[in-house]
Parts: structure tokens; sequence; C-alpha cells
């Protein structure tokens, strides 16, 4: 990764919607946090945009820098950093996930 | 990479003195906790801010020496 980490970054999270950094893919996750964002975003029909951080150290490393989170996954919704599986999994159950989606013009089911 | 849980419980003590702390070993590993966090200093921040808070009390051990930390915090 040459270009400068945080343009690549703010570059990802600007030009998609909804972007997870996460480890491994949405169809083969390598962590069980990663894998319950993911779970969540396709209950509720989302498209994302996903990143695999182990597969550049930079970007891993980059992104907790960025947003000063020391963990991964990472969800953004529209530029905004939204927060890790905790955060996610907690708007979720607590049916805030999709009134705020909804509130960003985010496409759900 | 493994932490105890007591060494947990009292990182997070020493940054937030005024807490209650609930601590779980998920795995029985040293490794995989969840722990929920009591306390008036999250009052009137965002869910991402008190859970900083809680990261920033582990001095730069989450994702080091503590692979999986669940986090839960209840504004009092």
């Amino acid at each position: 990764m040459d270009e400068n980490i945080n343009d690549w970054i703010s570059k990802k999270i600007t030009s998609n919607d909804v972007v997870l950094f996460m480890k491994g893919t949405p169809e083969t996750p390598q962590c069980g946090f990663s894998s319950q964002v993911v779970q969540i975003l396709n209950y509720l029909g989302i498209e994302f945009s996903s990143v695999n951080v182990l597969e550049d150290e930079s970007i891993r490393n980059g992104i907790k820098e960025y947003t000063n989170w020391p963990t991964i996954p990472q969800l953004y919704v529209k530029n905004e950093f939204i927060g890790g599986a905790d955060i996610v999994r907690e708007m979720f159950e607590e049916n805030e996930l999709i009134e705020f989606l909804k509130g960003k013009g985010i496409a759900t089911n | 990479m493994s932490m105890k849980l007591i060494e947990l419980e009292a990182l997070v003590k020493k940054a937030i003195p005024n807490s209650e702390i609930e601590i779980k070993d998920l795995a029985g590993d040293d490794n995989h906790f969840s722990i929920i966090v009591k306390s008036d200093v999250f009052r009137g921040k965002t869910r991402i801010e008190q859970h900083q808070i809680v990261y920033n009390a582990l001095e730069e051990k989450m994702g080091n020496k503590l692979h999986a930390l669940q986090v839960k915090t209840i504004s009092t």
C-alpha cells in the first residue's frame, strides 16, 4: 500500500455508502465478531462493501488509528464510524440500527 | 497473548474508579472476556465515546495482549 493509508481509507468510506472493515470476507469471515456484523447486515438486506484487513497490515493498523478504535470489525455508514461488533449488535437488538440506516437513506429489507 | 481477569478488572478500576465492573471469561483461555461497566462517567456520551473510555483504560493492550473483549457500558 504505497498510497497514503488515510487517503485510501477516506476515499473508501466516502465512495461507498456502507463499508465494513473486517477479518476475512463476508463469505468466509475469519473472526466471530466480524461474522456477527456480516450476519446482521445480511439479515437487514443491507448492501455493503467489505475490506479484508488481513490482506494488508497497513490497513489493519491504519483503520485503528483513523478512528482511534482498537478493534476490528469497524462499520462505516455514509462516511461516519458507527462502531464495532458490540455497538452494531446492541443497536440491532434495540431496533435502532434499522431506523438509523433508514434515516441515512440506506435501502433495507 | 492473554491477560488475567483480575488484571483486566484492575486496569478498568484504575481508569474508572467510580464504576461497577462485571467480567466473564467467555472461553476459559484468558483471552476472550465480556465486560459490563456501570458508571456515571458515561453520562451524556455516545456509545462510541463510552466504549473508547473502556478501551483507553486498557492502555494499548486491546488487540495486542488481549484478543477479544465484548464491551457493554451502562450509564448511571
